[in-house]
């Protein structure tokens, strides 16, 4: 499903961000990309999406190699990632159901399968009720329920989560896993970056972890490595 | 096709959306859109008016007249005629006689034609030769062969001054281009900080507009629209703005019979079709340019 090989990022600046980055993730897969701020997990997470251009090597997703397409045909590649971010990222003018329609708009998806998936995803993220609110009317649970709808509502084989816990307490953080844990049940490939030990650790999967741009381990059902966390 | 036309619609929606939402700023926009213009279309009305002039002046002026000695003899007059034949860029040579040029004037001269009366006897006026030139610039050749053959006593033509009106036009011309230019540059900086204003408002809906996969040109489009907009109403207000003024300056200096300035004036219906075009077409594409600059930082998201 995505496959680094031999990726190295340097910025113009000099900072070497990634150096030699090889990884593969399969589909169906729940990995944690773990490491300090600054490791690098940001510029892995910038390249899948083609925000950042690799210096060298290859990353594919669903075998096609990314760092090769143009920039004509970004936007196809994005169809197949969701996004979420830690700061939800929603449209304050818009209400639930329009927030998450808007993504299906903007791809011209029809309006008789807007009207029939928005519900859909509303209920599989247990927002049914608060359709027609708007965003500050929501707490920060709901906001990133909201965002994760959002971004598998066009439905994307890899759904990346940036920090998706980040700004929320710890019950609602759980909330959200638990909402991430469906949709991976359901074959959507995740990818998720964090600093939340107790998370990585409770849910026993895949840790990929970043330390000065380079991949220093990758366990099956792995923990927050003990390592990590004094940094 | 059907999502094309969907994605298609959405842009044209939000393209509306966007002026409407905007419309303060918009107000700024327009108006200095129109204002540029109008002033073009000072430039235009002047550059077209010394357009006509020259192209009017050039169809009169192309002619040289050779005036004849009294004394020439029939030898010299074939002489002189045939070099002129023999030259390039005569369309006709026509010989007229002095009574032909004394009823000429009489006929000129109307009502006061009795002033020559009497001199039909004694005639002062020469013989002469109108050639008619293809072209004015044909006339120095032509000119300067026959200057001081026998029996030519002086020759007429207006080289000179067609070429001074022709120098003028050009400057004006080139003044006003570059003018025209200048303002253009000074437009497109005012609508793509207007546009800006928007595109800012909407910086984080163009971010997840990116985020969740929308082509360059669905998130450009309605920026683009709205800049088009903005130049279109521009326009039209200024075409309306023109046309008006202008016509209604044609008709006071008419009717003030500064005929003088109504010779060189071009007629207000002339010009308003090469006006709409020009405006319109200058209007949106200030428009357009300017919301494309006023995005690109935005879109390398």
């Amino acid at each position: 499903m995505i496959k680094f090989v031999n990726v190295s990022k340097e910025y113009p600046n000099g900072v070497e961000a990634l150096s030699n980055i090889n990884l593969e993730i399969k589909k169906g897969e729940f990995v944690f990309l773990v490491g300090a701020s600054g490791a690098g997990k940001s510029t892995l997470i910038k390249l899948l999406l083609k925000e950042e251009e690799a210096t060298t090597g290859s990353i594919y997703l669903n075998d096609i190699d990314i760092t090769r397409v143009r920039n004509r045909r970004i936007p196809r590649i994005r169809r197949n990632i969701g996004v979420v971010f830690q700061d939800f990222r929603l449209l304050h003018n818009k209400t639930v159901y329009e927030n998450i329609a808007f993504a299906m708009e903007i791809i011209g998806t029809r309006p008789k399968e807007i009207r029939r998936r928005v519900p859909m995803v509303l209920s599989m993220v247990d927002l049914s009720r608060k359709a027609s609110h708007f965003p500050d009317q929501l707490s920060g649970g709901e906001h990133q329920r909201v965002a994760i709808a959002r971004a598998i509502v066009n439905n994307p084989p890899v759904l990346i989560a940036d920090e998706p816990t980040g700004n929320l307490d710890p019950d609602t953080a759980w909330e959200i896993m638990k909402v991430l844990s469906d949709i991976n049940a359901g074959g959507t490939t995740i990818l998720m970056a964090t600093h939340a030990k107790d998370i990585v650790n409770m849910m026993k999967k895949r840790v990929i972890v970043i330390e000065d741009g380079k991949m220093i381990r990758d366990d099956e059902k792995g923990g927050y490595d003990h390592e990590i966390q004094t940094i | 096709m059907t999502m094309r036309f969907r994605l298609f619609k959405n842009v044209i929606k939000q393209g509306f959306q966007g002026m409407w939402r905007n419309r303060g700023m918009g107000v700024a926009s327009v108006s200095s859109i129109s204002a540029v213009l109008m002033i073009l279309g000072v430039v235009l009305i002047l550059i077209l008016s010394i357009n006509e002039l020259v192209l009017e002046t050039q169809g009169k002026f192309d002619e040289i007249e050779i005036f004849l000695q009294d004394e020439v003899t029939d030898e010299q007059l074939t002489l002189i005629e045939d070099t002129i034949r023999g030259e390039e860029g005569i369309l006709s040579v026509l010989y007229k006689s002095k009574d032909q040029a004394l009823e000429e004037y009489k006929e000129q001269w109307a009502e006061q034609a009795y002033l020559l009366e009497g001199l039909e006897s004694d005639n002062p006026l020469p013989n002469s030769y109108i050639i008619q030139l293809k072209d004015i610039d044909f006339a120095e050749n032509v000119v300067k062969k026959i200057k001081y053959m026998d029996g030519v006593e002086k020759i007429n033509y207006h080289k000179e001054i067609i070429d001074k009106l022709l120098l003028f036009a050009n400057y004006i011309r080139i003044g006003g281009l570059v003018v025209m230019g200048a303002l253009v540059a000074v437009s497109i900086f005012i609508i793509s900080n207007t546009i800006k204003l928007t595109v800012a408002a909407r910086k984080r809906e163009i971010q997840i507009m990116k985020y969740v996969g929308a082509t360059n040109g669905y998130i450009k489009g309605p920026f683009v629209i709205e800049g088009v907009l903005f130049g279109l109403i521009g326009a039209l207000l200024s075409i309306v703005l023109v046309y008006y003024g202008y016509g209604y300056f044609f008709k006071s200096v008419g009717d003030n019979l500064y005929s003088m300035f109504t010779i060189i004036l071009i007629e207000p219906k002339a010009i308003l079709l090469d006006l709409s075009i020009i405006f319109i077409a200058i209007g949106t594409g200030i428009g357009s340019i300017g919301s494309l600059v006023s995005m690109k930082r935005f879109l390398n998201v």
